[in-house]
């Protein structure tokens, strides 16, 4: 009982505070607390510039090759040494940044936007057409999720644009799953019944009322999928579904580096500790995310 | 409980027939011409022609598709392109160690990562829970592939305790289900932990407390089966990942499974074995679903009453 009226004046309160400030700046302070989300949010922010600023920032072209200079130790010449080709690996770990970004963010868009729509049109209106998409999804996910990702790949063809579509459609019935179940949980709500009432058209419901509401657990799930992503994506160049070489992709860098593994053994461990941080850093930002989105954990109750 | 399991078996045979389909749909779409490969860079048109009518290649789609069924019905799953080998045979021959692979992995990942759960919840805050959480957070975040190889290099190469490729001892097996196990026994020891957490802020948890039972009692005996229920579905959720994940352990570790087989038909395009694998490894991934399903039910009343009522 106790707890009940707890609750209710929380809620109370977080209502009035929700009028006082912005949605997105209770969110950010709640976020904030959280030091882990807050310095991944930093780390990320670090790789998305060094992407972008690539060309300014690495030392050297990530092609430029000299025989001369094979293999060597670093220096101050080349900080992490070259590769076999007498490449430049800092330089190429930095262009790499962009590969594995964009491999994780158009991935993940895919899926956002065919799984939401999907999600979204399946939930709203139920009855068959709920049933025919998630019938559909359904067979979709019968098929192991990496194999369908590896089939999709290959059947585009291998390169970094493709290994992405491939990923973002084999994601897309996950989405579309936790859009749905989001907004059945929303649906039911009295304010939906009003703007209804009020003649409102479905699709600017859906839009306007609907997904706003019911987006935050989409949003956690898609910022833990970049991670994700990126790891697929790093694990489908590798096999050689992916990025082609020379590309600098940090996946297909270590399945360069595989073959001379026993004398540099270095080579490979770069770009894997560059995905790690990547994924590590989102997968830290989503359960932040999660925590500050979730009202039932308010407050620090964890 | 039985009608039930009847009714998803039968649910499986359509959801098969569709993948099938999509399979089929998929390869149709592709560019590149899978009789050009065969025949190899010196055909002539005519013979790359001959070759496509002799692969059926130039039937329209739904005639192809059932072709391809009334054989798979009469258990022709067709030949590969490549060895001319009956596909099912090389599956067949392969399968055992895909499934091994996949089974240890799962076993060996639940045997660590529920015990780590449980022992980081019951510590929580405490520097054990901070480092099992940082130790998972590691792997469930690392690419599998990266540290198999640099597990190769370490106890392969450096310290020669296990060979660097192959399975022909039992010693070979070590690292890939080692190494395949602790990625998945982190997302384990992750849910575990969190599941546990939750259980034990319930209020049944506070009156078995507040009746003086022991703490090793409260855990273990009211806590616990409650926390462990959640898990299961989390266990069937790997299992598929891990049917998906040993394309690449296999490939990796040389191991003669679907998975490494699948993946070189896959660049080679050679369909017959693309299709059969696919269609092979979905059925695993459905059973495995239909199995936690019945594992759920078994061990849990509330779902088991939802089924002997009707």
């Amino acid at each position: 009982m106790d707890n009940v009226l707890k609750d209710n004046m929380e809620l109370n309160s977080d209502i009035m505070s929700w009028k006082k400030r912005s949605r997105f700046a209770e969110i950010w302070k709640r976020l904030k607390k959280n030091k882990a989300a807050v310095v991944s949010l930093f780390v990320i922010l670090a790789v998305f510039l060094v992407a972008i600023f690539a060309e300014q920032i690495a030392p050297y072209p990530y092609d430029q090759q000299d025989f001369n200079n094979i293999y060597a130790k670093p220096s101050s010449e080349h900080l992490l040494g070259t590769d076999g080709l007498g490449r430049d690996i800092l330089s190429r770990l930095i262009y790499g940044s962009r590969q594995s970004l964009l491999l994780g963010v158009f991935s993940t868009a895919v899926a956002a936007v065919i799984g939401i729509f999907f999600g979204a049109i399946a939930g709203y209106y139920g009855k068959w057409v709920d049933i025919l998409i998630m019938r559909f999804f359904d067979v979709y996910q019968s098929i192991p999720m990496f194999l369908l990702c590896v089939t999709l790949a290959a059947i585009l063809g291998p390169s970094l644009k493709n290994a992405a579509l491939a990923i973002g459609l084999s994601m897309v019935p996950g989405t579309a799953r936790m859009t749905r179940a989001s907004i059945l949980s929303v649906r039911g709500n009295e304010y939906i019944e009003a703007v209804r009432t009020i003649n409102a058209e479905n699709p600017y419901i859906i839009w306007k009322y609907i997904i706003p509401n019911s987006i935050a657990p989409v949003i956690v799930y898609l910022t833990m999928a970049i991670g994700m992503n990126v790891l697929s994506g790093a694990m489908l160049s590798f096999i050689g579904l992916g990025a082609q070489p020379p590309i600098p992709e940090w996946g297909c860098m270590v399945s360069e580096a595989r073959s001379v593994m026993r004398d540099h053994g270095t080579l490979a461990l770069y770009p894997g500790l560059c995905i790690m941080i990547v994924v590590l850093a989102f997968n830290l930002l989503g359960d932040g995310l999660r925590d500050a989105l979730d009202r039932r954990l308010k407050n620090g109750g964890a | 409980m039985i009608r039930y399991i009847f009714k998803r078996l039968i649910v499986m045979i359509p959801t098969l027939l569709c993948i099938t389909f999509l399979v089929q749909l998929f390869l149709a779409i592709t560019p590149g011409d899978p009789a050009r490969l065969m025949a190899g860079n010196e055909a002539t048109e005519e013979e790359i022609e001959a070759m496509r009518e002799e692969m059926g290649l130039n039937d329209p789609i739904l005639v192809r598709y059932w072709n391809y069924l009334s054989n798979v019905l009469k258990g022709d799953f067709g030949k590969s392109f490549r060895t001319k080998n009956a596909v099912m045979d090389e599956i067949g021959k392969r399968f055992p160690y895909t499934l091994f692979l996949v089974f240890c992995s799962m076993a060996l990942a639940v045997l660590i990562g529920v015990p780590t759960g449980i022992y980081a919840s019951t510590h929580q805050y405490s520097w054990k829970d901070n480092l099992s959480i940082l130790l998972s957070l590691f792997f469930v975040s690392m690419p599998s592939f990266w540290f198999a190889l640099l597990a190769i290099q370490f106890f392969g190469v450096k310290l020669k305790l296990v060979p660097v490729a192959g399975v022909d001892t039992w010693r070979g097996w070590i690292l890939p289900c080692v190494t395949n196990a602790l990625v998945y026994a982190a997302s384990i020891a992750r849910q575990m932990r969190s599941n546990m957490l939750e259980v034990i802020r319930q209020d049944y948890i506070s009156t078995a407390r507040a009746k003086g039972q022991r703490e090793r009692i409260v855990l273990y005996d009211h806590a616990l089966p409650n926390a462990i229920i959640p898990i299961i579905m989390t266990v069937g959720g790997i299992f598929g990942l891990a049917i998906g994940g040993s394309m690449v352990t296999e490939t990796i570790f040389g191991i003669p499974g679907i998975g490494s087989y699948t993946i070189s038909a896959l660049t080679a395009r050679d369909y017959p074995v693309i299709q059969t694998s696919v269609l092979f490894l979905s059925t695993l991934h459905c059973l495995v679903l239909l199995l936690t399903d019945i594992a759920f039910a078994i061990v849990d009343p509330r779902i088991r009453g939802q089924y002997s009522g009707k």
